[in-house]
């Protein structure tokens, strides 16, 4: 059965072939069909293959499908190889399955699109990508599913390319990205270039038997694929293009910039795991990358108006959550998580999608009201999922995932009691912008009409990302509550266990309780600013210093503004004084030297007999004194 | 012998010299035949008759008269002194004088590096003759190909637009297009010299 | 440096002179027939370029119609 672990990433490459080839020919339906299809097939396969590799798992708990040599010179042998463990057997299966639910969803969504085809075919590229990204057994061939997904992210942006905002977006989104994968092409540069192997696993035995702890190498190598991560999974510094990127369609923001692409830095830092034990300052900065974030786009969602860029937000602040899991080494939980946010995320851009349709692409919150009887399935599973993201105890899959990776942060060797407060006060923050959004949207007075319902299609979907959204937590519950651990126990077979540290102060009760609290807290307030006096929150933003405040956390901290004026604005300024290209006016000065010297000679080619007569006698005497003379 | 030598040889320069500075395209022709035959008595006075005889014959009898009956054929006149009179400038002997007396004082120089002795034994025609015949018998053959192939040239060259049905030498076509009133016999009078000279190039060296 | 081309021939003419008398002067001093040779070989050449420079020449004034070297410049660039 594991045989067949190349079907999953071949299936969607298949039928992007097919799509890209015969799409503008075959009709709606068709397309559907063969772009839902391959991909559920895809899931079929990553379930059949989970469920062999549960029942009798291979020895190691690692499978490897080698397919051919990809390239062969001198001593670098990279292959097209499969890696199947349990960390990759669970990112695909989420993968696989949440982009189902999210085609089928996508199949009525983009239904009066012209693109039809054009979207599936992408999307499913994307899928492909993805797969290979995630089972890659070497560095190269998850940088080939890194690209991909890079690509397809930027066409799926720039999806509807006749307006130039879109394109904008994609190019931001591609440029950003392009920042941080020159920083991963280095660290594979530097890996390569010390420890002679792209294989990964071959990768992390040498570098834990050549790189002691702590060595510059290890730390260098740790960061720079950090740097890759941040730039793909929108982390700090680099976070700035994934707001833009809600430019896309919704089904496009659901799947990339929600549960998968968004991961990848996820799962590469996770993949290399030893990597970052053996650089402990490499995975410190990890943790402070995710911790900043987190805080970060927290505030920043506070005050968004457009519905996707809350929730894009949204998704920074959760991955932070991850970045700050892997930080502190409890890589199974910030899996966890990873598998929660992939579903209620998804969720949430769906249902926003549901929403955003049925009143004609209206974006702006503000805009929107009482939608909570004319859109019941939406306002449902909304809710649903906004609990899940803000944890709502005990009932949620986000309370569950989210209150590990507190307790972790305070419980784990390298954790500290700043990173579990502030951890604490990013749920609150989370719970505060989830419930705005939610009361804004689909409380109080209605401003917009409704006209169009969703469909079954559309509806299925989201039904099933929310009945996950609730149970998808219980596979995995802190001891006084069920003591479940398998989900850890799962991924303990690829993945090592947190290394706990000293546990003063606070038990774990004591953190997921506190949990609660924030949860509590963020949820009365918004109540109260939101739902209860609106006049509250616009009496405080009406204030200089709130105002001040709230157009600095709308503008992504000026981040925005930061980069125009270091980067654009310079290599703008550049490229003008460079108008006339003084590079190449060494070349077109070779060119005009050389032009230079044929005018010269050419004087000499009079065309005149004299003068060639003379030309004769002269070299005649040069000759003859050159025959005397030496 | 010797003074016959020096005073052929001033002779020959002499005369070199005052064809070059002519203007007359006719009188240059005559001091070129006095340079020639000075030259042919000079080689008289080395113990070369036959060459003497050769040079007299050919050069100064065949070669100088087509010369002069080109000339004659072209028909110049007055005008064409004009011009040269406009072009011949003193200082444009500078260049080639200066370059003619370098060549000059290498080859003395040249000259002077090897030993030199008179001699003044006749080499006969008898050897000449046998040394042709002999050795040189390809030579022959190939100086025989290049007239052939002058002839033709020439033929063909001076052929023209073939307006009159010609054969033999050129100097039958032009003959031929005189009769029939070919522009080339008039030029020089009238027509062509003055407007060609409105489109001459300054002088360049 | 004359213009006209007859004269530029006859320059030439004077030159093949020259170069004959040499050989055959060197011939005399070697007491040998292969100046002599020589010069009956350049006899010859002179005969042939006389005879197609000539018709050249008046060619070139047909086209031209002047004489001057100058003006067969088409060569030229």
């Amino acid at each position: 059965m594991l045989k067949g672990l190349w079907l999953i990433p071949t299936l969607p490459l298949a039928s992007f072939l097919v799509l890209a080839i015969l799409g503008p020919r075959l009709a709606r339906k068709a397309v559907a069909i063969v772009g839902v299809g391959s991909i559920g097939l895809s899931a079929l396969a990553s379930l059949l293959i989970a469920g062999s590799f549960l029942a009798s798992p291979p020895p190691g708990y690692a499978y490897i499908q080698t397919l051919w040599t990809w390239i062969d010179v001198g001593s670098f042998q990279p292959r097209i190889a499969f890696y199947l463990d349990a960390l990759s057997l669970l990112m695909i299966l989420v993968v696989t399955f949440v982009s189902l639910l999210i085609h089928w969803y996508s199949a009525e969504f983009m239904l009066d699109d012209e693109g039809y085809s054009r979207f599936f075919a992408y999307m499913n590229l994307f899928v492909a990508s993805m797969v290979t990204l995630l089972l890659g057994n070497n560095l190269l061939l998850l940088f080939l599913g890194w690209e991909g997904v890079g690509l397809c992210s930027y066409l799926l942006i720039g999806f509807w390319y006749t307006d130039p905002v879109n394109g904008l977006a994609a190019r931001k989104a591609f440029i950003v990205t392009r920042v941080g994968d020159t920083a991963l092409i280095v660290g594979l540069f530097l890996l390569f270039t010390h420890l002679h192997t792209l294989d990964i696993q071959e990768l992390m035995r040498r570098a834990s038997q050549e790189w002691s702890g702590g060595t510059t190498l290890a730390v260098a190598a740790g960061l720079l694929l950090l740097g890759g991560a941040v730039g793909k999974s929108a982390q700090l510094p680099l976070q700035t293009w994934l707001p833009d990127a809600m430019a896309g369609p919704t089904p496009t923001s659901a799947l990339i910039h929600a549960a998968t692409m968004v991961t990848a830095g996820v799962y590469l830092i996770a993949r290399l795991h030893v990597l970052y034990s053996l650089a402990p300052v490499a995975q410190e900065a990890v943790a402070i990358v995710g911790i900043a974030t987190l805080i970060l786009a927290g505030l920043s969602a506070l005050t968004q108006w457009d519905i996707k860029r809350v929730l894009a937000y949204s998704t920074i602040s959760q991955i932070g959550y991850m970045f700050l899991a892997l930080g502190v080494g409890a890589w199974s939980a910030a899996l966890f998580h990873f598998m929660t946010h992939a579903f209620f995320k998804a969720l949430l851009f769906l249902s926003a999608g549901i929403v955003t349709n049925a009143l004609h692409n209206e974006h702006n919150m503000f805009k929107m009201g009482g939608l909570r009887k004319k859109l019941p399935v939406a306002f449902w599973t909304f809710l649903i999922g906004g609990c899940s993201l803000a944890g709502l105890p005990l009932i949620t899959a986000g309370f569950y995932s989210k209150g590990r990776i507190i307790w972790e942060a305070r419980a784990a060797a390298s954790g500290s009691t700043a990173l579990w407060v502030l951890s604490i006060v990013g749920v609150l923050l989370t719970s505060l912008y989830t419930f705005r959004l939610i009361f804004l949207v689909f409380f109080g007075d209605a401003k917009s009409r409704v006209s169009r319902k969703p469909g079954y299609a559309m509806k299925v979907p989201v039904i099933v990302l929310g009945v996950l959204s609730i149970l998808g937590g219980f596979v995995d519950t802190p001891w006084f509550l069920g003591n479940v651990h398998r989900f850890s126990d799962f991924l303990q077979t690829s993945l090592p266990p947190p290394v706990e540290g000293q546990i003063h102060g606070v038990s774990e009760l004591g953190s997921e309780g506190f949990v609660g609290l924030a949860f509590v807290i963020g949820l009365y307030f918004s109540y109260l600013f939101f739902l209860r006096r609106r006049n509250l929150a616009q009496a405080l933003t009406a204030r200089p210093f709130g105002k001040a405040l709230h157009q600095f956390w709308f503008a992504d901290w000026g981040m925005d503004w930061l980069y125009d004026k270091l980067f654009v604005q310079p290599i703008l300024w550049f490229a003008r004084v460079d108008k006339q290209d003084f590079i190449d006016l060494l070349y077109t000065g070779i060119a005009r030297l050389s032009e230079l010297f044929y005018r010269a000679v050419r004087t000499t080619e009079t065309g005149r007999v004299r003068w060639y007569a003379a030309g004769i006698v002269f070299g005649s005497v040069v000759f003859a004194a050159i025959v005397l003379l030496l | 012998m010797p003074s016959l030598f020096y005073m052929a040889a001033a002779i020959a320069v002499f005369s070199t010299l005052m064809m070059l500075t002519r203007l007359n395209a006719v009188h240059a022709l005559l001091y070129l035949i006095v340079s020639l035959l000075a030259v042919a008595v000079v080689f008289y006075s080395l113990g070369a008759p036959f060459i003497a005889a050769l040079e007299i014959i050919i050069y100064a009898g065949a070669i100088m008269v087509l010369f002069v009956f080109v000339v004659m054929l072209l028909n110049l006149g007055e005008r064409a002194t004009e011009l040269e009179r406009s072009w011949v400038r003193p200082r444009m002997y500078v260049g080639p004088a200066i370059l003619a007396a370098l060549l000059l004082a290498e080859m003395v120089i040249m000259l002077l590096q090897t030993h030199v002795a008179a001699h003044s034994i006749a080499v006969g025609p008898k050897e000449v003759g046998t040394a042709l015949y002999g050795p040189y018998l390809i030579g022959v053959e190939l100086a025989s190909m290049l007239l052939l192939g002058a002839l033709v040239g020439a033929y063909h060259l001076g052929a023209g637009k073939r307006e009159a049905p010609s054969e033999g030498s050129h100097a039958d076509t032009y003959e031929s297009r005189t009769v029939a009133g070919g522009d080339l016999i008039r030029a020089g009078t009238d027509r062509t010299v003055g407007a060609a000279q409105s489109d001459f190039h300054p002088d360049v060296h | 440096m004359r213009r006209n081309l007859i004269f530029i021939l006859m320059s030439i003419e004077v030159m093949l002179n020259a170069a004959g008398l040499a050989f055959v002067v060197a011939g005399s001093r070697w007491m040998q027939p292969d100046g002599q040779v020589m010069f009956i070989f350049i006899l010859a050449m002179a005969a042939a370029e006389v005879a197609v420079g000539l018709a050249l020449v008046l060619r070139l004034y047909h086209v031209h119609g002047s004489l001057d070297a100058d003006a067969a410049s088409e060569m030229r660039g």
